[in-house]
């Protein structure tokens, strides 16, 4: 008998539950379960997709794609490609390096024919224009008396207008026949290709993106550090306060947060202006004289003072939210077991406020390194920011490709830099409230 | 890139959905200046035509046609754009062509093409007023009156604060004509990089002591405030503070830059056809000469001069406000728009560098 143990019922049900060797366990309608869970699981996927897909959908049009159509534009520019189909025929048959032939110069003034035509001389113009300045007349005049050009073509064009024959106008027209190019991305980074194609820097004179890479980050750093000294004792004060008085004051923070930015930016200089409240004032007590205003605005100054008021409430909001969270009695128990004030300050409170305190820094300084009603309005000179001259070329100069490409360089390094973060901090230490 | 335009013109395009065939969208400048328009063009032209004008604002009418013909959706039918943006705009396809026989001639029967100033009539726009850059000072801050325009720079005889548009035109032209540069000989020099660098250098001098304006309702705001005690300008909107509001201002107009603004009609408007006729209304002989009566912009027509009279307090008489007036085109300078279609991004991009040091 002993020998038929195995044939114990609940030894039996043991080895199925196991399921290594009697096959799968089924449901009992015959389907396996491992099927009709994966089902099950599948149903309840495409539910919780569907309900997320409206706002997928929403942000895929009207965020990943513009950004990713925006970001296409930083490498892709073909006005010239499209337009001038002979010369790009020439560059393709003609390896780099060779010299502009008759065949060339001809190609050249059929597609300046096909341009007065078409009425694009002005586009592709345009495109030489970015990487030669002043060439772009070249193109519209030539257009316009393409028709009366007689062979020999080289001659013809030479006597049009010098420019013609010069190499560089050559390196960049071939450089514009292939659609794509990294030359915005070179110019964002105040670089250049020079005639035989080598990456240099361009003149001193011109260098400008750069240095305001740096001080974008320079003043956004800046201007974080002022929100979190200026916003943690506030906070602090709001999470201790009796819930009446809180209120209250929690109103003060959430009034400006509720205004206008442009009001807010506004009566910032209506205060910091030479002739302006602040300086009035001062002039009014003999602090100073009048001819000793302090210049307090159309520079980093004023830029930093009305940025920070402005992202304050940022700051204040995460660290209140979590400083509430915080027990009292963890500090109170430090001070009894005879921490001071700063220690228990030091080794209890503050670490309990990190994660607001990432939260708050990230918030802000991310919004700060974009930010850029307020510096065009009080920046003047020195205090605009690198998106300033993002809107410079997307309203004025209408270089989109070079905005494009300063806007992708703008993310690219917020991105590095919120890894970094991830790296150092955590993005899960993160609390928002 | 498209799709964003479709989105966000499609919004700019709201307006413009209740457009019938009797409607046309006109976009200018805002202001004092779109009042002039509306007194001396818009109401007079739905009056004799039916056809309603819609006046929409911006800061720079240019901007937004490239935006909305790019998008294929477009919903102005015309806009008033200064010389440079009319030339870039129609070489790049982004214009409908004006022929300038539907123009009418002047009242004595001079045919259009000769009766506007030379330079007025472009392949897509035509000129409705001259406009000009002047410097303007505040009376109760300056102590005597800046004569030319090297006292611009001479913060020694002037202390105090300067307003300059931040841009690189007109600023580089004033800086050469303040160094000594007669006016026909600004343009030669400017397309040189000496002439480039000694511009340059004279802006070096008053660099600290500028405030850059960007809107053309600025100066008169900071010169009224007293922020500055001088400042470019444009003359028109020194005019109507000086004169409608009683404002202490005053134009020097020594080494002023003339431009014309001009009507251009974008591809594709919805109401072509009505834009046309609007276009040839509003720049007839008449319309100009009522149009200087509402701002001091000189009209663009030789035939208007003569029509021009009081400004519309009825006592104030409008002919030496004109840039045009012979007392102040001593020295004026003629803006070179070539000059600037070719430089605008080279320029403005070392000013942008010069402005960030």
């Amino acid at each position: 008998m002993t020998k038929e143990l195995p044939a114990d019922p609940h030894v039996a049900v043991v080895a199925t539950a196991g399921g290594v060797e009697d096959g799968p366990l089924t449901m009992a309608d015959g389907t396996s379960l491992k099927s009709a869970m994966a089902r099950a699981q599948f149903r309840a996927r495409l539910r919780a997709f569907l309900l997320v897909l409206p706002l997928l959908a929403f942000v895929v049009i009207t965020f990943i794609m513009p950004i990713g159509e925006l970001l296409k534009r930083s490498v892709y520019s073909p006005n010239f490609h499209d337009n001038m189909p002979n010369l790009v025929a020439w560059f393709a048959k003609h390896p780099p390096g060779t010299e502009p032939d008759e065949s060339a110069y001809a190609a050249l003034v059929a597609d300046l024919r096909l341009l007065k035509k078409t009425k694009k001389a002005g586009l592709v113009g345009t495109r030489v224009n970015y990487e030669l300045p002043g060439s772009r007349s070249l193109f519209t005049k030539g257009a316009r008396k393409a028709k009366k050009l007689e062979p020999p073509y080289r001659e013809a064009l030479l006597k049009l207008d010098p420019k013609w024959g010069d190499p560089a106008l050559w390196q960049v027209m071939r450089a514009a026949a292939s659609p794509y190019t990294m030359n915005f991305y070179l110019a964002a980074l105040d670089l250049k290709r020079d005639p035989s194609g080598k990456i240099v820097p361009v003149e001193e004179n011109r260098r400008i993106y750069k240095m305001l890479f740096a001080r974008t980050l320079a003043l956004s750093l800046l201007i974080t550090f002022l929100t979190l000294i200026l916003a943690y004792p506030i906070a602090h004060l709001l999470a201790t306060l009796p819930l009446s008085k809180s209120n209250l004051l929690m109103i003060l923070v959430l009034l400006p947060f509720w205004t206008s930015l442009l009001v807010r930016t506004t009566s910032w200089m209506v205060l910091l202006q030479s002739q302006g409240v602040i300086n009035d004032a001062l002039v009014a007590l003999g602090i100073i004289g009048d001819d000793g205003r302090i210049q307090m605005m159309y520079n980093k100054t004023g830029t930093v003072i009305a940025m920070t008021h402005i992202l304050l409430p940022f700051m204040v909001l995460p660290l209140y939210s979590v400083m509430r969270t915080i027990n009292p009695s963890y500090v109170r128990a430090a001070r009894n077991l005879g921490a001071t004030s700063w220690t228990a300050f030091r080794r209890i409170y503050f670490p309990q406020t990190v994660p607001g305190i990432g939260a708050g820094a990230l918030l802000v300084f991310i919004l700060a390194v974009g930010y850029y009603i307020t510096p065009a309005l009080v920046g003047g000179s020195d205090g605009t920011l690198i998106s300033n001259l993002i809107a410079f070329h997307i309203q004025k100069s209408l270089n989109w490709s070079l905005a494009a490409a300063l806007a992708a360089l703008l993310l690219t390094g917020i991105l590095i830099l919120y890894w970094l973060y991830d790296k150092l901090v955590g993005i899960d230490n993160l609390k928002l409230g | 890139m498209k799709k964003i335009l479709i989105l966000s013109t499609a919004i700019a395009g709201l307006a413009a959905v209740a457009a019938s065939a009797e409607e046309i969208n006109v976009m200018s400048w805002g202001g004092a200046y779109t009042k002039s328009q509306v007194e001396a063009y818009g109401k007079p032209f739905t009056k004799e035509t039916g056809i309603k004008v819609n006046w929409i604002d911006a800061d720079n009418p240019a901007t937004p046609i490239k935006a909305q013909v790019e998008a294929g959706n477009v919903s102005i039918d015309v806009a008033d754009v200064e010389y440079s943006d009319a030339v870039r705009l129609c070489d790049e396809g982004l214009l409908e062509e004006i022929d300038h026989a539907m123009l009418p001639p002047a009242p004595d029967g001079t045919p259009a093409e000769e009766d506007f100033i030379p330079g007025a009539l472009t392949d897509c726009g035509v000129a409705n007023i001259v406009w000009s850059t002047v410097v303007a000072y505040n009376k109760e801050n300056v102590d005597g009156a800046p004569q030319s325009i090297a006292d611009f720079f001479d913060t020694e005889k002037f202390p105090g604060k300067r307003g300059l548009r931040k841009s690189a035109k007109a600023n580089l032209e004033m800086a050469l004509m303040a160094d000594g540069v007669p006016a026909d000989q600004v343009y030669d020099l400017l397309n040189t990089p000496e002439g480039v660098e000694r511009a340059f250098r004279k802006l070096d001098t008053i660099k600290d002591d500028i405030v850059w304006w960007e809107a053309g309702a600025q100066p008169p705001q900071l010169l009224a405030d007293g922020e500055v005690v001088m400042s470019t300008a444009y003359n028109g909107r020194i005019f109507n503070a000086a004169v409608s509001e009683g404002q202490p201002l005053e134009i020097m107009w020594d080494g002023q830059i003339l431009d014309f603004d001009l009507f251009v009609i974008p591809k594709g408007a919805p109401n072509k056809e009505n834009a046309m006729k609007f276009v040839a209304f509003a720049t007839d002989t008449k319309r100009l000469a009522d149009q200087a009566s509402w701002i001091s912009y000189g009209p663009a027509r030789k035939s208007s001069s003569a029509l021009v009279g009081k400004f519309m307090d009825g006592k104030t008489d409008m002919g030496p406000h004109m840039p045009t007036a012979p007392e102040n085109m001593k020295n004026a300078l003629v803006n070179d728009y070539e000059f600037w279609v070719d430089h605008d991004a080279e320029l403005n991009e070392r000013f942008n560098a010069w402005l960030a040091q």
